[in-house]
């Protein structure tokens, strides 16, 4: 039990990084507005969540222009990958 | 506690979804495509067997003239089909609040597109090369293909519908002389009965 909560990822305690983590990982990458709509958050909330993952670098992001507009395309990183099954494992296990 | 978490699992799998999968996919496009098919398949059978006798041997014959009017058929058939699924679709997509033409959308058309595109061109081919008998078979396979395709990008039901579109045109190519019974069972009825299915199974 105890080594089951050592597995469990304080990262994805919150909602909205459980839900962007669960977006990146069956995505190669998915931009900040899609995100948005997805979660259902507002541009800050996103934005400091965002923030706080890639502190972890459990995820990477590019810019890029669509003509003027800039897009911001955010994707899993492999730690981040890993991370993030060994939490979805942890919870299995604990609810086994 | 234990709560908390078969709720986070139960997010995780729906946003996996939502955000992988093209999920408005409308079970009354397929019914009305189905049934559009079967139009197509009657009028094409009457082109093709007119003016002979029910009792007596029936052979086909196509000349130039009925051939392009089985073309036109066809090209109708395809867009009366390809309009009532965008349209039932669509209304679906915005009866449940998501995008009609994102980044989903656009992955789950290119993906069907490609061996529906190829397999159309090379059908052309054929029935230029006149191998008229290969088509019926052939459109069932390469559109079972673009099925199998796809269905990574939405809805389960897509793949096995896609896997019984290649075997009825694997098994059509036994029985060449009823190219379009064989199509009216892939493109008809499949159509009609997995719409059906899908429209029960996901309400709205």
């Amino acid at each position: 039990m105890k080594d089951i909560l050592k597995d469990l990822d304080k990262a994805f305690e919150n909602k909205v990084r459980l839900g962007i983590m669960s977006a990146l990982v069956v995505n190669d990458y998915v931009d900040f507005n899609t995100l948005k709509d997805l979660l259902d958050v507002t541009d800050g909330n996103l934005a400091s969540h965002l923030k706080s993952l890639e502190k972890s670098s459990y995820i990477n992001f590019k810019k890029e222009f669509h003509g003027r507009k800039p897009n911001t395309r955010y994707h899993a990183t492999e730690t981040g990958k890993r991370a993030f099954r060994k939490h979805i494992n942890a919870i299995e296990r604990l609810l086994n | 506690m234990k709560e908390k978490y078969i709720e986070d699992l139960q997010d995780i799998k729906d946003i996996m979804n939502r955000s992988s999968r093209f999920i408005s996919l409308s079970g009354l496009s397929g019914i009305v495509a189905g049934i559009i098919a079967l139009a197509g398949a009657y009028l094409a059978y009457s082109t093709v067997y007119s003016g002979q006798d029910y009792m007596g041997y029936r052979h086909v014959e196509i000349t130039s003239a009925t051939l392009t009017q089985l073309l036109l058929i066809a090209i109708g058939t395809l867009v009366l089909a390809l309009a009532a699924g965008i349209y039932f679709t669509t209304r679906k997509t915005k009866k449940l609040n998501q995008k009609v033409w994102d980044h989903q959308t656009r992955r789950l058309v290119v993906n069907l597109a490609i061996p529906l595109v190829a397999g159309g061109v090379f059908c052309l081919m054929m029935l230029f090369k006149g191998y008229i008998g290969l088509v019926a078979p052939l459109t069932l396979i390469f559109y079972g293909m673009a099925l199998v395709n796809a269905s990574k990008y939405t809805l389960n039901e897509i793949r096995s519908l896609g896997m019984i579109e290649i075997c009825l045109g694997l098994v059509a190519t036994q029985f060449i002389g009823y190219g379009l019974l064989w199509w009216s069972l892939g493109f008809g009825v499949l159509h009609i009965v997995y719409g059906a299915i899908m429209h029960f199974k996901y309400k709205a």
